[in-house]
């Protein structure tokens, strides 16, 4: 199978998260994908801009996805914000009469010439890696088994809901697709009750109390069950988990310090790259030291 | 087919919970509702929970089945209960146990009663009926299809880390009104809904658009409440600036500035909002996460700004029609 995308990075891995940027690139690059990056696409408006101008902001995305129509190719981002709202975008294109025309109205006024007719499909590294390069071809990659690192998974709400936008019935293994991953690298999945739920970022800058409280329930349920680690395919969880983790702290009296890491990191070390190769220095919970927690074969057979 | 319901059981006195395991025997088609009933009638009548129409319309027979809010009623063993593995059922989320399965749903009724949930017209009755556009009809139907099972309520992230959300079946309930066009009471209805605790408390999760029963898509409703009070300029507060901001930056530069979003959101002459902000920006620093100054525009960026003016231009042709 090809494994040739049409790469959509969005704004928080050019932004405040370029070590997911950084570790994309490497660890796409060495799992043999093919990425042609998609400069000149804009913000999916990550839902907020939705709230303001539903018209808009699907006509902002039809830009993006007509972009990649183009190129024949499908998307592939590393977000599940922009994977949930250009999934979204294209559930309604394909269900709600008249919308992918209204969005194409705009388009041909705006006079850049690009026109949707609806045939993007949208994925995202989480998805890719089980439906389009493979597990076993993912484990056939691991140099370096992370044997023994118990690591907690956090999806993001736009990567699980609303089903339909998501094609779950087809595919129902998106549901929990981290814990085969986490697996397949070597790791130990840990379980608990948070991973499916809210980090609480949409609502940090309207209601921070809340939003932290959000964050820091999930971190110490997560380390209550064990976990070293945490890894989301999500920046904007990242941001609310790693950046606001010391405030999320305070808010609950103490008790936290779990890393949280990118999932293209989490992959990245069970190639072989070093934690400062993945940009793991730029985290606000120190993380540099996760290997800490890796047995070494030797050390697993003695 | 064998069915095991391990169930959650909440003394009526005590409010200690604990886990029971019952087993029984069900047709190949039948319901976790079946199962609970057949358990209560043959192995322990002191089994406690609430149904009635076995049809999901009186919306009695909430509870969380596998973690999910759901109508039992409608809820196929077999679905959830792949390889014959063990059904756990609890009661509904985020509202007080009064024994077992069944929960006190007066938090519920009160926070419908506080959005007004009945049509406020104004001005004179006319002669005969009130004429409505068919096409507002058609959209409100849906939202008329919630049957108050409180599933959305159950699940919603917000009312778990804040009783005082309004949340989502309220919410659903008052777009409603807040959209249908004979009510006379909407600018009124959306400055209560902008306050804290209401629209701009949702937190976007999508659980309530899941776990609804009947596609009421509570969430849904809140969004384009918001963007109802945006059009009806009932536009202040955190929420409003930051999408304000969002849309500036993104129409401008194709791209998201993190940089301008939080100080903006908050309000920039907010002192002690922006001294809040500082010890975060400080951490972002020191790990050189802190965007760069210099927010570059995506290439191509005209085509972007064009796009935005042909979509303002737009809505405000709409807006004027309406």
């Amino acid at each position: 199978m090809t494994l040739k995308f049409a790469w959509y990075p969005g704004c928080v891995s050019r932004g405040a998260c370029t070590e997911l940027y950084q570790s994309m690139v490497k660890v796409t690059s060495a799992l043999g994908f093919e990425l042609d990056e998609l400069k000149e696409a804009a913000c999916t408006g990550a839902g907020v801009l939705h709230e303001r101008d539903h018209d808009l902001a699907d006509s902002l995305n039809a830009r993006t996805l007509a972009m990649a129509e183009k190129r024949s190719l499908p998307v592939l981002t590393n977000c599940s914000t922009c994977q949930g709202v250009m999934s979204g975008v294209n559930y309604r294109f394909q269900h709600e009469e008249g919308s992918l025309e209204r969005a194409n109205s705009l388009l041909r006024e705006s006079g850049e010439g690009y026109q949707y007719q609806g045939a993007t499909r949208v994925t995202n590294l989480l998805w890719a890696l089980a439906e389009d390069l493979g597990l076993d071809e993912l484990r056939s990659k691991v140099t370096r088994p992370l044997t023994g690192l118990r690591v907690a998974p956090f999806y993001g709400c736009y990567i699980l809901r609303p089903k339909a936008h998501l094609e779950m019935d087809e595919h129902p293994e998106r549901a929990e697709l981290l814990q085969p991953v986490i697996e397949a690298l070597g790791a130990t999945f840990v379980d608990f009750r948070g991973q499916s739920k809210c980090c609480g970022f949409p609502i940090l800058t309207m209601n921070r109390r809340n939003s932290l409280s959000m964050a820091g329930n999930h971190i110490a349920d997560a380390m209550a069950n064990g976990a070293n680690v945490m890894v989301t395919p999500c920046p904007l969880c990242h941001l609310n988990l790693d950046a606001q983790q010391p405030d999320a702290e305070g808010v609950r009296g103490g008790g936290l310090g779990l890393p949280i890491l990118h999932l293209p990191q989490l992959i990245g070390l069970a190639l072989g790259f070093s934690p400062k190769d993945l940009g793991m220095e730029r985290h606000v919970v120190p993380a540099l030291d996760v290997l800490t927690h890796v047995r070494t074969a030797a050390a697993v057979s003695a | 087919m064998q069915v095991t319901l391990q169930v959650k059981r909440t003394d009526a006195d005590t409010k200690e919970s604990s886990w029971q395991s019952y087993t029984t025997e069900l047709p190949p088609a039948g319901t976790v509702l079946d199962g609970l009933l057949q358990v209560r009638e043959e192995q322990d009548g002191t089994l406690a929970m609430r149904c009635s129409c076995r049809s999901a319309i009186c919306g009695s027979c909430n509870m969380r089945i596998n973690g999910h809010a759901r109508l039992a009623c409608i809820t196929k063993a077999s679905d959830v209960s792949p390889n014959g593995a063990p059904i756990k059922v609890e009661p509904a989320g985020n509202l007080p146990i009064i024994k077992d399965l069944v929960v006190d749903f007066a938090p519920f009724w009160s926070k419908v009663r506080q959005v007004q949930p009945f049509l406020q017209p104004e001005g004179p009755p006319p002669e005969r009926e009130y004429i409505v556009d068919h096409d507002a009809m058609v959209h409100l139907n849906p939202v008329m299809a919630c049957i108050m099972c409180g599933c959305c309520v159950s699940d919603c992230t917000a009312l778990e880390v804040d009783p005082t959300f309004i949340g989502p079946a309220a919410l659903a309930k008052a777009y409603r009104f807040v959209a249908d066009p004979r009510d006379g009471k909407q600018k009124a209805r959306l400055e209560m809904l902008t306050q804290p605790s209401g629209i701009w408390d949702c937190t976007h999760c999508f659980e309530c658009v899941q776990q609804c029963p009947k596609g009421v898509a509570p969430m849904d409703r809140i969004m384009a409440t918001r963007e109802i009070a945006h059009q009806k300029g009932v536009w202040s507060g955190t929420g409003a600036r930051h999408a304000d901001e969002f849309a500036r930056t993104v129409g401008h530069s194709g791209r998201l500035n993190e940089l301008t979003l939080l100080p903006f959101s908050v309000g920039v002459f907010n002192v002690k909002a922006q001294l809040q902000l500082i010890p975060g920006a400080l951490r972002l620093v020191a790990r050189r996460k802190l965007p760069s100054v210099i927010h570059r525009s995506i290439p191509g960026v005209q085509g972007v700004r064009r796009l935005f003016h042909a979509g303002k231009n737009k809505k405000e042709k709409v807006t004027a029609t309406r």
